[in-house]
């Protein structure tokens, strides 16, 4: 087990990068702590991937280093750094049995065989794989060779961390839930580093303690699940955790008032203050679920007209349009609007100011 | 359900049916019909049932060219399956040099069979060629080197024709197999840290049997085959040394004019390629299939 840190990390594929948009990292730095749970969340093409391999040494960085334990790995193979990978697809080695499967890092490794039987026993008992030790690894179900990849990595008892890329992508919904708790549980159990790459905030969020997003080859915002929501760093975190993602409006300011084509929307004093300090394109951003919406005109209310209303079952995403802008509001099962013309009120906590992309801060 | 009583779906059979009988089953019921006659002229044939089958089935010639087919059948095998394997692994991933590499490989291939006997009849002549010039200007041989001149130098040199003709049609195969295994396979076995062997063993072979399942039955189905080359270079000679079965067969239908053998032996011949192209498909198959103990 180890802390890993990742020292000013870039990568371009380009041999001779010229530009920013040549590099798929741009510039990393952080540490993952021994034992956590993190979550790599982003959208497809944004270098969730590239990083992982810049971590299991698959990649080399173009600049940067790599610290397991404070040691400087950035130039070893991954085979010398103890760590695991499970990959989107599972890779099994066919003609192999599922113990055969299981046991091959550590022959590989030259460990005494009386050892390998008693960890890949062990390992197949926590992955409940016991049954299928004996069969050909690839006439199994999708969740099982999953299962049969994760194992691989569990078995070398001087595993730093497992990495975990899309793992999830084949498999059967219900089969999901079951391998998630299951990851979970193993973490729980032997306390390893875990690092799970997804562009599912679902997976991402019911996963991890701590939650990495990137956009364009940088780390966004680190956080906790409730932290992203409640504080998203970034615009893009905004927009993409969240069902609906957060609402977005161009705003100027004046005074503790964001002007929004002439509407007054009423701001905290502090994100006013900040606001105006900040440099950069203005906009004010709220969660669908702390817009407030009132059938009758309220103290700081500003009027808006009702576009549709979705039943979501569980709850109701109403779309309202203000100004000319679109904006939605997740209301509860029970509150039912019927008018076409309602006033929206801004919740001061819930209202949020970005420049250029980033939340307002001192 | 319904059963229909006027089926007329098998007119959509009958293209292929009719098409089939006239490539395939027609021609073959004509080799089947010399051979269990004896045909003297026009109008004049005599019913002898089994009687050629039995005289092949006992016939020396018949059972050394045999012996030599399958000789040379498991020679090019041994030699081109695991040579077009290891041309294949080293053969560069992307970039000009594969393209380059793709075509330099498939020259042999675009050349007519004529043409190639030709080609190396010249290259190991003792007075021209620059193989048989220059190997016996090094004097090694007791017996100066010429395709005629011996056995095992006409061999040597149809199994070198062979296997430049024929190894890049493997190697092309192996390639194709190789390209289509996905790069997490490679990235998983360095995290297993799994040694180059191990990622031949486990993924690259694994991962090639149906390209190799290919390769193996064309290669055996046409080395079987062989005429062109042999006929080319010696017709069969020196001796009879490299007479194999489909040139001993010419020789003795329009040689020597025995249609009646001829037809039994070619059923004989065509029952090999057949079974033995059986056994081979099902045996790659198969392979590894079954269930280990620990």
């Amino acid at each position: 087990m180890a802390r890993i840190d990742m020292q000013e990390i870039a990568h371009s594929y380009v041999a001779q990068p010229e530009q920013e948009s040549d590099y798929a990292l741009k510039r990393i730095h952080n540490t993952w702590d021994d034992g956590g749970a993190y979550a790599l969340l982003g959208p497809s093409g944004c270098g969730k991937t590239t990083l992982l391999n810049v971590i299991s040494g698959l990649l080399t960085p173009s600049k940067g280093r790599v610290l397991y334990d404070g040691q400087d790995v950035t130039d070893l193979p991954p085979e010398k750094r103890n760590i695991a990978q499970v990959f989107q697809f599972p890779v099994l080695y066919d003609t192999m049995s599922v113990f055969d499967n299981l046991a091959f890092p550590l022959r590989n490794r030259r460990v005494a065989p009386d050892e390998v039987k008693r960890r890949v026993l062990e390992v197949a008992e926590i992955l409940d794989l016991t049954p299928f030790l004996k069969k050909k690894a690839a006439g199994l179900a999708a969740d099982a060779k999953q299962k049969i990849s994760l194992g691989r990595g569990l078995v070398r008892s001087d595993v730093a961390a497992i990495l975990f890329d899309e793992p999830l992508t084949v498999i059967d919904p219900q089969l999901k839930w079951d391998l998630r708790r299951k990851l979970k549980e193993i973490h729980e159990q032997l306390k390893l580093t875990m690092i799970y790459v997804t562009h599912d905030q679902v997976e991402a969020l019911t996963f991890a303690e701590q939650v990495l997003v990137m956009y364009e080859g940088e780390l966004v915002q680190i956080g906790t699940p409730q932290e992203l929501f409640e504080n998203p760093q970034h615009k893009f975190v905004g927009y993409f955790i969240g069902s609906p993602g957060m609402n977005f409006l161009p705003c100027t300011l004046d005074g503790n008032m964001a002007r929004v084509d002439g509407v007054g929307i009423p701001l905290d004093d502090k994100m006013a203050a900040m606001g105006q300090k900040a440099r950069g394109r203005l906009e004010l951003g709220i969660r669908p679920m702390g817009l407030e919406v009132h059938a009758e005109t309220v103290a700081g209310g500003v009027p808006a007209r009702v576009y549709t209303m979705e039943d979501q079952g569980s709850f109701k995403i109403l779309t309202v349009k203000l100004a000319g802008h679109t904006l939605r509001a997740r209301l509860p099962e029970d509150h039912s609007v019927t008018q076409t013309d309602v006033w929206l009120r801004f919740p001061p906590h819930w209202t949020k100011l970005f420049a250029d992309d980033r939340l307002v801060s001192e | 359900m319904e059963k229909w009583e006027n089926n007329r779906a098998w007119f959509l059979v009958l293209p292929v049916f009719v098409i089939v009988a006239f490539s395939a089953i027609i021609p073959l019921m004509t080799v089947v019909n010399y051979s269990i006659q004896d045909i003297f002229g026009p109008g004049n044939a005599v019913f002898v049932g089994m009687e050629w089958f039995k005289e092949m089935l006992t016939d020396k010639r018949l059972h050394d060219a045999l012996g030599r087919q399958f000789i040379f059948s498991g020679l090019v095998l041994l030699i081109e399956i695991p040579l077009g394997i290891l041309i294949a692994l080293a053969m560069p991933k992307k970039g000009w040099k594969a393209s380059a590499s793709l075509v330099t490989l498939a020259i042999p291939l675009l050349i007519p069979w004529n043409v190639i006997g030709t080609i190396w009849i010249i290259f190991t002549r003792p007075d021209i060629g620059l193989f048989g010039v220059g190997i016996n200007s090094l004097d090694l041989l007791d017996v100066p080197f010429d395709h005629t001149a011996r056995p095992s130098y006409a061999w040597v040199t149809l199994m070198a024709m062979e296997v430049w003709h024929w190894t890049p049609l493997v190697a092309l195969l192996c390639y194709a197999g190789l390209r289509a295994i996905p790069e997490a396979y490679y990235q998983a076995a360095r995290i297993d840290g799994a040694s180059s062997w191990a990622v031949f063993r486990y993924i690259q072979l694994p991962k090639m049997r149906g390209v190799l399942t290919i390769a193996v039955l064309l290669r055996w189905m046409d080395s079987f085959l062989i005429y062109a080359e042999p006929f080319a270079l010696t017709g069969g000679g020196p001796g009879n040394s490299t007479t194999f079965l489909s040139i001993y067969l010419v020789k003795l239908a329009t040689g020597q004019f025995d249609l009646g053998p001829a037809a039994a032996f070619s059923l004989i011949y065509f029952l090999i390629v057949l079974l033995f192209s059986f056994i081979f498909y099902q045996a790659l198959l198969n392979v590894g299939k079954g269930e280990k103990s620990v």
